[in-house]
């Protein structure tokens, strides 16, 4: 049912300084067609978006769109062109109601009701001020505002990322839609089973070159992985026995409460034991690792570290309780103008009596095997915003084993991370738990969980619904139990 | 290149300062003599102690406006009250200056107010307070204690400035402050992500206030020493250092966003921007023209770096 | 939409859930947050009001000359509070202003000292021309260099201060006395002077239609996020630019006002125009950090901030505490609202 070329892009160069990002990607969409871009991090998939969409240019090659090509100077002339794009992070701004949004974007106000009431979402009012929605409405709505635009290529850049399944629902349909009615949908998504369920074809991009164009659905899953990869993709590895042990746990939580969305959550974690958490967006799983963290400060409810019942007033309190925190989002846990070294040494000066005359030797030391552990990239140390996302992230890792813990938090610390960092990443956690420590790790990727836990507790609504061996944790089982459909076994 | 001279920046700003010397001799022969070169580190030691305390704020991603205010307090306190006795004079204005820094700190740090807005507004109170005390001992004559004339414009051999006994030290102190100790660590963190501080266990607030208490700190002995050089303290003794303090750490390849820079580069731009204006003064160029030289150099210089460090 | 569909059904009760977690997006939360939002609007005419009656208590007297010369003498400030205004709503901020005042204020005074009045309204267009085309340089210095906002302002004011004592060296010139009238005359009914009129004529036929159209749209947006307003097609660098044009036009007003007010062109007026056109800013609930308020609040702010030294000399206390006192209202003002989001954090 494809028909006629609506974008080609061909021979796009793009570097920034000495680093090459693009050397040359090619990418064709036809009309009546989902077509996923995919790549690994550090591929260039990002690079090719900000040129498609407008925000940078590229150094060769060009964009053909409905046999014109073109130049954009900025995202206001792509989406002239026919091309709009709906981000991860919505396009809204915060302090403007969402009516001015529309104004702003000059869309048709009416319109963008239209696609706001199929979504469900009839209920926000155009005076509603967008700092005050939650982040996955703002998505939807950021989605209408571009379906009021009527483009000829819609762009989805990581939309469904941490969407709850049900909203996620609706951005399937809309491309569904948009198929149907003979235009293009650019989907870009790490999750495979997402692209093989609505994409017709799959632009693979590594290392700045377009390696192949696949058709998802057809087992192209591991086709799409090893041309990712470049290898062929490692079977999952064995999952190791059950690792609880008697004794005193390392963690544990009763009836803890906080806000809105942490309602009443317990669970114990013991030393040399990998728990896991599945949930849907916002069923209260980043209020329960805040508040083990000592990021926020629970509403009711006890946090026992080694036995001891604690309360957290600041982070620096549960770190000095052996319990660390690896954020979702790196950006938030990096000194992106900073070293590898002092990002990995941060924790090391944290309190006052560190605060003299560093051991530079001793640090150095620390820092240099963290570094080895992890495998770091240190080819751009000096600043750690130069490194791939994957590196960035082990740099966040590293910091805590320079430092040392008891219990690590790790909230989605494979979220946009590419296939061989992941699995780097999940073997390092069996290894530290192989240690002797405990870990509790949510993650975004239900079938993660397989991966790398031993033990899963599944949260639905602020409650823990279910508890189940990770053996027992397939895919379907978490999904209707983190729907709250049933009471796991 | 660009990565070349990002990494040696200062040996850009030491060409320039050296360039400019070259121009002071070139335009009159025979100016640049020890004595020349004692002269302008004496009259840069004021500069340069203030923009050290400028630097470690914009390391912080903070600014400091009530520099000036405290180290004109800082000078007038001690002189109003060196009759009363001099250390307990010299006491009250680095108190002083440790007071109003402290409370810049606690409102950037505790109650989260732009930096901008928080130290304008204790400047202006601090000024204020200043005009209001002068009126009240106007019977009392304010003098300059001994000691602090002997700072300010002192020579020990006749050719070394007494008061680079004082910036030597500090200047050190910062340096290796600033690149070996945990609080020159956090310094340059907090400036980068307040934010990733705080998840790593690092409390930001003291970090703020620390950085806030030596910055007024240094502004009051900025103050003193000028006090020392000028003889006579009035209430608009360092207001035109204010920005120039500002500048010389921009200039020396201080980030005003935070996280990047140091004092070694300050130290350089405070030395360009005095001996700048020697360089003026021997031209004969009228104070305006000198303002706007100094506007081109600080928008030239800025330009320069941002091109260097995208 | 089929009733039948499972996922659906499940939908519709997430958002259900959203909605509820949403704060308040029904009717009763609805009223707090607007309140919330447009508080400057309520507050600052009211603390105006309240301050105006302090001073007609602690001074019976106060009549039409008091407040003409209040009007005289908050007209430059609530000007120089205006342009700062428009820059930090796009989330920049301009440490130019008042040297920029300056320059205008001299060559008026310069210019104008022996013309007549229709010349000087010609001069004073010409000015207003000048005005917009230094803030176009500022624009265009920040956007080409991508030197951040504060350094290049603050470079440009060193400039713009040395560009004054040029035109004029000591405080001087002059203007035509119906020139002055402008601002200093009561045209249309004594407690009504002149300079209030001119305000709020030049603020509605500047800041009126900039608020109307979608640039005033997007320089709220580029102030609040400025990706999400590049994403959402605003053209960030043409907006910047313009926030500092139209700055740029209310410091040539201020410029002017300076020498309607004071008769005389005089070159150092600047620093402290600056400064206190922040703290107006600050004081009338503009967000620094950009893209919320509402520029009546600061121009408002303006003459709170005037009438405070003038209370200070009815009450027999030294003038000189004006400073310490505006100071000390700054410090307050933000440290009250760092406080107010500190409890609202952490409930």
């Amino acid at each position: 049912m494809t028909g006629a070329v609506l974008l080609r892009a061909e021979n796009i160069a793009r570097r920034f300084g000495s680093v090459v990002a693009l050397r040359s990607a090619d990418l064709e969409v036809r009309a009546g067609e989902v077509h996923a871009l995919m790549g690994a991090n550090g591929a260039g998939k990002s690079t090719l978006v900000k040129m498609l969409t407008g925000v940078l240019r590229p150094d060769a090659g060009r964009i053909v769109i409905r046999g014109t090509a073109h130049v954009f100077r900025s995202p206001a002339a792509a989406r002239r062109a026919g091309l709009v794009s709906v981000y991860q992070d919505p396009a809204l701004v915060p302090d403007l109601t969402v009516g001015d949004n529309m104004r702003l974007a000059g869309v048709a106000a009416a319109e963008v009701r239209r696609w706001m009431e199929q979504f469900g979402l009839g209920f926000v009012a155009p005076g509603a001020v967008v700092r005050e929605l939650p982040l996955p409405l703002l998505r939807l709505i950021d989605l209408a505002r571009a379906l009021a635009a009527e483009p000829d290529i819609l762009l989805l850049d990581e939309i469904t990322a941490a969407l709850p399944a049900d909203l996620a629902a609706h951005v399937f349909a809309v491309a569904r839609q948009w198929r149907a009615r003979g235009r293009a949908v650019i989907f870009i998504s790490h999750r495979l089973a997402e692209i093989a369920a609505i994409c017709d074809r799959a632009t693979v991009l590594r290392d700045g070159v377009s390696v192949g164009v696949v058709d998802p659905a057809t087992g192209g899953e591991e086709r799409i992985v090893s041309l990712m990869l470049g290898t062929s993709p490692q079977a999952a590895e064995a999952r190791r026995p059950d690792h609880r042990a008697a004794g005193r746990p390392a963690l544990e939580v009763k009836h803890l409460r906080a806000g809105e969305l942490l309602r009443n959550v317990s669970f114990s974690l013991h030393p040399g034991e990998v728990l896991g958490v599945a949930a849907l967006e916002g069923q209260g799983q980043a209020e329960l690792f805040d508040c083990i963290a000592g990021l926020r400060r629970p509403d009711g409810g006890v946090i026992l570290a080694d036995g001891q019942e604690v309360r957290f007033r600041h982070p620096a309190d549960a770190i000095g309780a052996g319990i660390v925190l690896v954020p979702a989002d790196r950006v938030q846990a990096l000194l992106p103008q900073r070293s590898v070294r002092e990002n990995i040494a941060l924790p090391l000066v944290r309190r006052l009596r560190d605060w003299g005359a560093l051991p530079m030797r001793a640090e150095g030391a620390r820092v240099a095997a963290a570094v080895r552990r992890l495998d770091i990239d240190t080819r751009a140390a000096a600043e750690v915003r130069r490194l791939s996302g994957g590196n960035q992230q082990k740099v966040v890792i590293a910091r805590w084993l320079a430092h040392g813990f008891r219990t690590l938090l790790c909230f989605d610390p494979t979220r946009g991370i590419d296939i061989g960092t992941k699995r780097q990443i999940y073997a390092l956690l069996r290894e530290l738990a192989a240690s002797g420590a405990a870990v509790l790790l949510f993650t975004s990727e239900l079938p993660e969980i397989a991966l790398a836990c031993d033990r899963v507790v599944v949260l639905f609504g602020g409650r823990v619904v279910g508890e189940m061996p990770a053996a027992a944790a397939d895919e379907p089982t978490l999904l209707r139990s983190a729907h709250g459909l049933t009471a796991a076994a | 290149m660009r990565r070349w001279l990002r990494e040696r920046a200062i040996v850009v700003l030491v060409l320039l300062l050296v360039a400019l010397v070259g121009g002071i001799a070139a335009v009159r022969p025979g100016t640049v003599t020890a004595d020349w070169i004692a002269n302008t580190l004496l009259f840069a030691a004021p500069l340069g102690l203030m923009a050290g305390g400028e630097t470690l704020l914009l390391l912080t991603g903070g600014i400091d406006l009530s520099v000036a205010s405290i180290a004109t307090g800082a000078a007038y306190l001690l002189a109003a009250n060196a009759a009363h006795g001099e250390m307990a004079a010299l006491a009250l204005g680095l108190g002083l200056g440790l007071l109003v820094g402290l409370l810049n700190g606690i409102g950037v740090a505790v109650f989260q107010v732009q930096p901008l807005v928080m130290t304008l507004g204790t400047g202006l109170m601090t000024e204020g307070v200043l005009v209001v005390y002068s009126q009240k001992i106007i019977a009392n004559q304010p003098h300059v204690p001994q000691f602090v004339v002997a700072l300010g414009s002192g020579r020990v051999f006749g050719v070394v400035p007494i008061d680079l006994f004082l910036w030597l030290p500090v200047a050190a102190l910062l340096m290796l402050g600033l690149s070996r100790s945990g609080f020159g660590r956090l310094l340059y963190a907090v400036g980068d992500n307040p934010l990733a501080c705080r998840m790593a266990g690092v409390r930001v607030w003291r970090v703020l206030v620390g950085a806030y208490a030596g910055c007024g700190l240094l502004a009051a002995v900025a103050g003193i020493v000028l006090v020392g050089t000028t003889n006579a303290a009035d209430l608009s003794l360092a207001n035109v250092y204010l920005l120039p303090a500002i500048a010389a750490a921009i200039i020396g390849g201080t980030s005003i966003f935070g996280g990047r820079g140091g004092y070694a580069g300050t130290i350089v731009g405070a030395l360009i921007l005095t001996v700048l204006d020697s360089l003026l003064t021997l031209l004969d160029a009228p104070e305006p023209v000198k303002q706007i030289l100094y506007g081109a150099i600080i928008l030239l210089l800025a330009a320069a770096y941002t091109r260097l460090t995208d | 939409m089929s009733a039948d569909d499972d996922d659906l059904t499940e939908g519709e009760l997430t958002a259900g859930d959203l909605r509820g977690g949403g704060g308040g997006g029904g009717g009763v939360g609805r009223a707090p947050a607007f309140l919330r939002r447009n508080a400057p609007l309520v507050f600052m005419p009211a603390l105006v009001i309240a301050f105006l009656a302090l001073t007609g208590a602690i001074h019976p007297d106060f009549g039409a000359f008091d407040l003409q010369s209040l009007a005289l003498g908050a007209l430059p400030l609530a000007l120089a509070a205006a342009a700062q205004t428009v820059v930090v709503l796009s989330g920049g901020v301009d440490l130019s202003v008042g040297p920029l005042m300056a320059v205008a204020n001299v060559l008026a005074a310069r210019s104008m000292q022996h013309v007549d009045f229709p010349t000087s309204l010609l001069l004073a267009a010409l000015i207003l021309l000048g005005g917009a085309l230094a803030g176009a340089i500022n624009g265009l210095v920040l956007v080409a260099s991508r030197v951040p906002d504060v350094v290049v302002t603050l470079a440009a004011g060193f400039i713009w201060g040395g560009v004054a004592l040029l035109i004029l060296e000591q405080p001087g010139g002059g203007a035509p006395e119906a020139f002055l009238n402008l601002a200093t005359g009561t045209s249309l009914a004594p407690w009504l002077p002149n300079a209030v009129l001119l305000l709020a004529a030049v603020v509605v036929a500047v800041w009126l239609p900039v608020s109307r159209s979608r640039l005033g749209l997007a320089l709220y947006a580029i102030g609040s996020d400025r990706t999400a307003a590049l994403r959402s097609g605003v053209a960030v660098e043409r907006t910047r630019f313009l926030a500092y044009v139209v700055g740029g036009v209310f410091s040539a007003v201020g410029g002017l006002a300076l020498t309607m007010t004071t008769g005389i062109g005089s070159p150092l007026s600047g620093t402290y125009y600056t400064l206190s056109g922040l703290a107006a800013v600050v004081v009338g609930g503009v967000s620094l950090t950009g893209g919320r308020g509402f520029i009546a609040g600061p121009i408002l702010a303006a003459f709170v901030l005037t009438l405070i030294p003038t209370d200070l000399i009815f009450l027999n206390i030294d003038p000189n505490y004006g400073q310490v006192i505006q100071g000390t209202l700054i410090v307050l003002v933000v440290m009250g609202g760092g406080l107010a989001t500190l409890l609202r954090q952490r409930p």
